[in-house]
């Protein structure tokens, strides 16, 4: 098997409970590189608690979470020493919160949040740190002079695409985003998901995806997952999982969704 | 001499100077890292050098010369009552020479004059967190500290460039102690920063309200943060010395009148009254 074939995640039964709620029973996941995979289900299915496990903010209660880094080194995202994970955080992955006043810092201007993880990963030169800031804002189809702004002047929408510049600054890997269109009014929505997948694919970065939205799912992801009560109950390619649902909680999900 | 009756040697009793002691110790064994101590209520208010007083009364000794300043200053409130509290609770010898001291207590200066290896720097230190504008978290702020996660303070230092043209951090200015720990240089002018890099003395630094002691030893490193394009530089006012016409020290800016009148002199009055003495006269001076 080619090396690139292998997964960039992986995932073994993973198992963890909230007192008497269950909220992952035996989930197992795989993303390959450049894929993207959503995750959907109602609220309280597990998909956040799901992604918050893959990214090791949250340990399971049993089960592994495997991710290879680029020298093709598996490592055991639980096990991993607190220094190493927060460095994978910085660089090769990303995190999109659903409300980005989460992860900006509201208080330092727009060029000063995309340019916090350069600065994090030890670049020293200002010049180059802004240029890169003028370049991903650019990206995120946000005015270059708007750089030396505040967050708090900007739009939801322009804040939720600041966020993502300020992840993808650093050339991520792999991205988790939880919600990422929510929040947001339709016409907004549809211009950002526009934009993730056009990032995301000319990037080549792999991303899992936590949504309720089933056509932010079906836009976005090459493969769906179906949780339900902290279960997978449906797997496969998104086309195949939402044209044709086989399990009946994918079927009833996929046929309540308004048809415009 | 001796001591006030009723009081210990320099006022603390034995078993809290020996606690401070063994907190200085690790202190000086991690440059720049800041440990916790059990900080006494001292008989002065918090934020006029509690944490200093400790430090020097757990390292003071009955042959150690003393002297205390203020802005540079040995004749201001603050220096003269420290100065005066050792003098009667400790009955050390008490100088304003900064080549005589062997411990100096300091606010917000370094002396002008280089220090010696057989010297003691004690500064006052109000707040020890370099990190404690940026994230509100004391736990936080040390786990940044623990995995040496210094990026914040670049993005303080980005902003204001962004806003200032420059980096508009005055006084206080962080610094990198030993390519390791950032580190609050308590409220020193940053023109003081480059004193600290490779000092000969002991630089110690007290916190009591805050309950914080970190360390300096001699010759160590310490750089004050920069960007590769946005170097360093420390400011001082163009003039010079209006009495003792020095021109390169630090100096303070005096309002001579009630028309506008203002006069430049050196903030380490030790340094200018030696000048002076030396025959140096500046602009608005009298010859000795």
């Amino acid at each position: 098997m080619n090396l690139d074939d292998a997964p960039l995640l992986t995932a073994r039964g993973l198992n963890l409970s909230f007192g008497a709620i269950p909220a992952l029973v035996d989930v197992d996941a795989d993303l390959w590189p450049g894929e993207m995979l959503a995750i959907v289900g109602e609220s309280g299915s597990g998909k956040t608690t799901l992604l918050n496990v893959l990214s090791g903010k949250l340990a399971p209660r049993s089960g592994q979470v495997w991710y290879r880094d680029p020298d093709c080194i598996q490592h055991d995202v639980h096990a991993m020493p607190q220094p190493a994970l927060r460095a994978l955080h910085r660089s090769d992955w990303g995190f999109v919160h659903q409300n980005p006043r989460e992860n900006l810092r509201m208080a330092v201007s727009a060029g000063g949040n995309v340019g916090e993880r350069l600065m994090a990963q030890g670049r020293r030169h200002y010049g180059d740190i802004r240029t890169a800031a003028i370049d991903w804002l650019g990206q995120v189809e946000i005015d270059a002079d708007r750089i030396d702004d505040l967050p708090r002047t900007f739009s939801g929408g322009m804040l939720q695409r600041l966020q993502i510049a300020r992840t993808l600054v650093t050339h991520p890997r792999l991205v988790f985003m939880d919600e990422p269109t929510g929040g947001l009014d339709v016409s907004v929505q549809a211009r950002l998901l526009d934009l993730i997948r056009s990032l995301v694919r000319r990037l080549g970065i792999a991303a899992v995806l936590v949504t309720h939205d089933l056509a932010v799912a079906r836009l976005l992801a090459d493969r769906t997952m179906v949780m339900q009560r902290g279960e997978v109950v449906e797997a496969g390619l998104t086309d195949q999982v939402l044209d044709d649902p086989r399990h009946p909680y994918t079927q009833l999900l996929v046929s309540s969704v308004l048809q415009a | 001499m001796t001591s006030a009756a009723g009081y210990n040697f320099a006022y603390l009793d034995e078993q809290t100077k020996r606690m401070i002691r063994r907190a200085l110790l690790k202190a000086v064994a991690i440059p720049g890292h800041q440990i916790p101590f059990g900080s006494r209520e001292m008989p002065l208010p918090y934020g006029w050098g509690t944490g200093g007083i400790q430090v020097t009364a757990a390292v003071l000794g009955p042959d150690d010369v003393l002297k205390v300043i203020d802005q540079g200053a040995d004749d201001t409130t603050n220096a003269v009552s420290i100065r005066r509290f050792f003098a009667r609770t400790a009955g050390v010898a008490t100088t304003t020479d900064t080549a005589a001291a062997t411990l100096i207590q300091t606010r917000h200066r370094i002396p002008e004059k280089p220090l010696r290896e057989d010297q003691i720097l004690v500064y006052q230190v109000p707040q020890p967190e370099p990190l404690s504008r940026l994230e509100p978290s004391r736990a936080e702020t040390r786990r940044m500290h623990a995995l040496a996660e210094y990026g914040l303070m670049y993005v303080k230092l980005y902003e204001d460039i962004t806003r200032f043209g420059h980096v508009a951090i005055s006084y206080d200015y962080p610094v990198m102690v030993n390519g390791r720990h950032l580190m609050a240089p308590s409220p020193i002018p940053a023109f003081d920063n480059p004193k600290m890099h490779r000092m000969a003395a002991l630089q110690l630094f007290g916190a009591g309200r805050e309950k914080r002691i970190y360390a300096v030893p001699p010759y160590t490193s310490v750089v004050s943060l920069d960007f590769d394009d946005h170097p360093f530089r420390t400011t001082r006012a163009p003039q010079c010395c209006g009495l003792c016409g020095a021109d390169s020290s630090y100096l303070d800016e005096i309002v001579a009148d009630d028309k506008g009148g203002r006069l430049f002199v050196c903030s380490d009055t030790d340094f200018c009254e030696e000048r002076r003495a030396a025959g140096h006269v500046g602009p608005e001076g009298v010859a000795a």
